[in-house]
Order: C-alpha cells, then sequence, then structure tokens
C-alpha cells in the first residue's frame, strides 16, 4: 500500500502507528495537523480539502521515497484528509519509524514541510462571516496586486 | 479459438434528452452515422446497423446490413443482445452512435487489447472508471450470460459488465468517449471538431486536449473540466488562452502545469489528447 495515502474518513493514528512498528526500529515520531479556527485574523468555521488525486498519489510517494533515502528512515507514512472538516479535526498525519530518534523526527519534519508545499492539495476556509476562500488563492489573485510572490511566504500552521 | 470480430452500430436509441436522431446528427459536416462507420469498416469483417423494428426502411440506414430488434425496449442492450444472437459464434465491437471524439487510435487500442477468453473487452470510463459497454467487444461467449441477464429483468449494459468477466482497458485517448447527450453538448462537440479538423501535427494548426480545474480556478473557471480545441502550442499558450477565454484570477508564475498525470515544463510541446491540469497554489497539510 502507498506510503502517501488520501482518506475520506476520520485518520486513525493509533491503526497507523501499528504500520510503523518494526524490530529494527528504536525511535518514533508522529506529526499531527489539525483545522484551526483562526487564520489571518479571520475566524474559521470549517474546511474543505481538495486534491488531484492521481499526481497527489505520485508527489507523496516520491516525497516518503525521498525521506526514505535522505534519512535512512526504513518507515514513512502519511494520510491527508480531502472532503470536509470540522474545527479541531485531524486534516494530516506523518509518522515515521526509525532506528535511532533523530533521524525519525527530521524525516517526519521533511515530509510534512515538503508535502505542504509539492503535493496538489487544496484548502477552502470558510469563515464566520459567510465568506469563504481557497488558501494562498484569493490574496494574489486580488485586483491591483501584480507583484509576483513566493507561495512558501505564507504558509500557515 | 479467436471469434471474427464484426461492428455494431447502435443507432436504435430514441435520443430523448437530444431530441432529435443521433445516428443522423452531422459533425464536422458529415453524420455520426457514416462518420462511425467510416471508422469501424476498415477494422471489421463487416459493418452492421443496429436498428428499431420501426426504422428498417428509413433511408439513411437502410443501405447497410441491419440488425433488428428481437426484444423492444431494452436499450442498447437489446441490440448487442439482437446481434449476438443473429450471429452467434461471431464477436462484435459495438459502438454507440453519440461519440464524436472517437478516433481510429482507440478503436485500434480496444481490438490489439482484446481478451476473446472472457465476455467482453472494454475501457474504463475517464470519469468514474467504470466499464464504458458502448465501445467494446462482446465475445460470442456473452450471449449465455446477456440472455440471462435480460431473463432476470435487467438492462443496463454497464451494470452487466461490472458483474462479469470483462477486460478493461485505460483510454490513451482520453476523450475519445466523451458523449454528446443534449443540443448544448453537440454544439459544443462541433465548434471543437471544427476547429481540430485540420492536421493535428502541423505547426500552428490546433489539437484537442483536455483541461482540468481545481479549487480556485474550478470556481474561477465556472467548470471543472472541459475538452478544448486550440492552436496552443504549449501550456504556456493555453492557460494565457483559457485565462481569457475564462476571465481567470490567476497568472502562470502562480501555477504549475501538469500535463498526463505528473508535473510538467510550461514550454513542453501539447500533442493532440494531452490531459493538461493548472495546478493553483497549492495548500495541503
Amino acid at each position: 500500500m502507498s506510503r502517501f495515502r488520501l482518506s475520506t474518513a476520520a485518520i486513525d493514528p493509533q491503526a497507523l502507528r501499528v504500520e510503523l512498528q518494526d524490530p529494527s526500529c528504536g525511535g518514533y515520531a508522529a506529526f499531527e495537523g489539525w483545522v484551526r479556527d483562526h487564520n489571518e485574523g479571520q475566524r474559521v468555521t470549517r474546511l474543505e480539502y481538495e486534491a488531484f488525486e492521481t499526481l497527489a498519489q505520485r508527489e507523496g510517494e516520491r516525497i516518503a521515497a525521498e525521506a526514505e533515502a535522505r534519512f535512512g528512515v526504513p518507515k514513512i507514512l502519511c494520510v491527508h484528509r480531502v472532503g470536509a472538516l470540522d474545527i479541531g479535526e485531524l486534516a494530516v498525519w506523518v509518522g515515521a519509524s526509525a532506528p535511532h530518534r533523530d533521524e525519525a523526527f527530521r524525516a517526519c519534519r521533511y515530509v510534512i514541510d515538503e508535502i505542504k508545499h509539492r503535493v496538489p492539495v487544496w484548502k477552502k476556509e470558510h469563515y464566520v462571516n459567510g465568506d469563504s476562500g481557497w488558501v494562498n488563492c484569493e490574496r494574489c489573485a486580488a485586483p491591483g496586486e501584480q507583484s509576483a510572490h513566493d507561495h512558501r511566504q505564507h504558509q500557515h500552521r | 479459438m479467436t471469434a471474427p470480430l464484426n461492428g455494431l452500430l447502435l443507432t436504435g436509441g430514441r435520443s430523448r434528452r437530444m431530441q432529435r436522431d443521433k445516428a443522423t446528427l452531422e459533425y464536422a459536416g458529415r453524420p455520426q452515422l457514416e462518420r462511425a462507420i467510416g471508422l469501424l469498416a476498415p477494422l471489421v469483417a463487416s459493418c452492421h446497423l443496429s436498428v428499431r423494428a420501426d426504422q428498417r426502411a428509413d433511408p439513411q440506414r437502410a443501405s447497410h446490413p441491419l440488425i433488428v430488434d428481437l426484444i423492444s425496449d431494452l436499450g442498447p442492450l437489446g441490440g448487442i443482445h439482437a446481434a449476438l444472437h443473429a450471429q452467434p459464434d461471431t464477436a462484435w465491437l459495438v459502438l454507440a452512435c453519440d461519440l464524436p471524439f472517437l478516433d481510429t487510435a482507440t478503436l485500434q487500442q480496444l481490438i490489439a487489447a482484446r481478451a476473446p477468453q472472457r465476455l467482453a473487452t472494454a475501457f474504463r470510463s475517464r470519469f468514474d472508471g467504470k466499464p464504458e459497454p458502448l465501445c467494446a467487444i462482446w465475445e460470442p461467449g456473452s450471449r449465455a450470460a446477456v440472455d440471462a441477464w435480460i431473463a432476470a429483468g435487467n438492462k443496463c449494459p454497464r451494470d452487466f459488465m461490472a458483474v462479469h468477466d470483462v477486460e478493461l482497458l485505460t483510454l490513451r485517448q482520453r476523450q475519445a468517449l466523451d458523449n454528446i447527450n443534449t443540443a448544448q453538448e453537440y454544439q459544443d462537440a462541433n465548434l471543437a471538431l471544427a476547429g481540430a479538423a485540420a492536421n493535428d501535427d502541423a505547426p500552428g494548426a490546433s489539437r484537442l486536449v483536455h483541461i482540468r480545474y481545481f479549487a480556485a480556478l474550478r470556481d474561477q473557471a465556472g467548470r471543472s473540466e472541459e475538452t478544448r480545441s486550440t492552436t496552443a502550442r504549449t501550456p504556456q499558450e493555453l492557460y494565457e488562452e483559457v485565462r481569457r477565454a475564462h476571465g481567470l484570477g490567476l497568472r502562470a508564475e502562480q501555477l504549475r502545469v501538469a500535463v498526463n498525470d505528473d508535473f510538467a515544463e510550461w514550454d513542453r510541446a501539447l500533442r493532440p489528447g494531452d490531459a493538461v491540469v493548472f495546478l493553483p497554489p497549492v495548500a495541503g497539510g
């Protein structure tokens, strides 16, 4: 099964953790990304995630392979939610197990950072005032804002 | 032993949504019936039209060998059923008559991948992955199963394929089986085909590409996908074209582009049938 998965159902970290257990591993690290109730000064009520599935799987799997090669980590898993999510829900989960803790921490960090920049997943926020917007897209599309800017500068979590 | 392959064009539909006979609708100046026969005939032993009993005398149909439904009101499965009974030792390359984007390469792909030991060979829909029974090869071995399916009160050939032993293929020409059900779709298809009528590979000529829109771009474009005839030579030129056409707010330098399910360079050459996705700034995590 792929090391990068998209899920329409709630993520179960306990079940995923079991998949990472390995007799050769003495360290395990996991990252959980949760839906937050505010962003850039606005109250957020809920989120929708959408993915270009074929390419998301492909790029996610590449990232896992890179982490494995770079840190020598034998076991990596990542699950990203798609669909509608409420505040507090688990949106993304990354886990890594390795012989030693340092590689597990670093692999986990690498995977979540790369996913946020590279995997074709989009997030729509719904706000208290009834508005909604695609994160990283609305400001760039606003009339009058012509300067090209780097999207890595306004990542939010 | 592999059974000989005949062609069967399904022309017995009642075209309720279109309210016009789909077989005689013209694309690029030719009735679809003639266009489909033109594609089929070189690839099969002989070509037949599936008709309802009351269509036997229709002048546009009468010049072709006809296979008349044995059971009425069964829809396309009735035509397939009649053909399997008319020639029990023949396999049938069955075609709907509302597939204006169908091309020879797609039929060749189907024939090359034919699995005669199974009941049928078909493509997966590019929309939902389910079998496409109306551009498919139905083997003689499917006859008993089709009879049983009809006897059990079923009509849907798609459902039939979903639960029987069928070889399923992935379309190389992704838009080849996009079908036409409404007057608006008919008009759009004709525009697209008129644009693509020139030689696809010549510089400056137009080609058919399929575009999907996600997230902010889908909202701005007011659609999640389109098949488009374009003279754009690269994804860069294509984006400028659709940006103007749909009033898209994002600029190309804010996007990445994928062609045929992987990231691509903006200046690569676009080829006919390419599946292009313009990717808005991502925001996972």
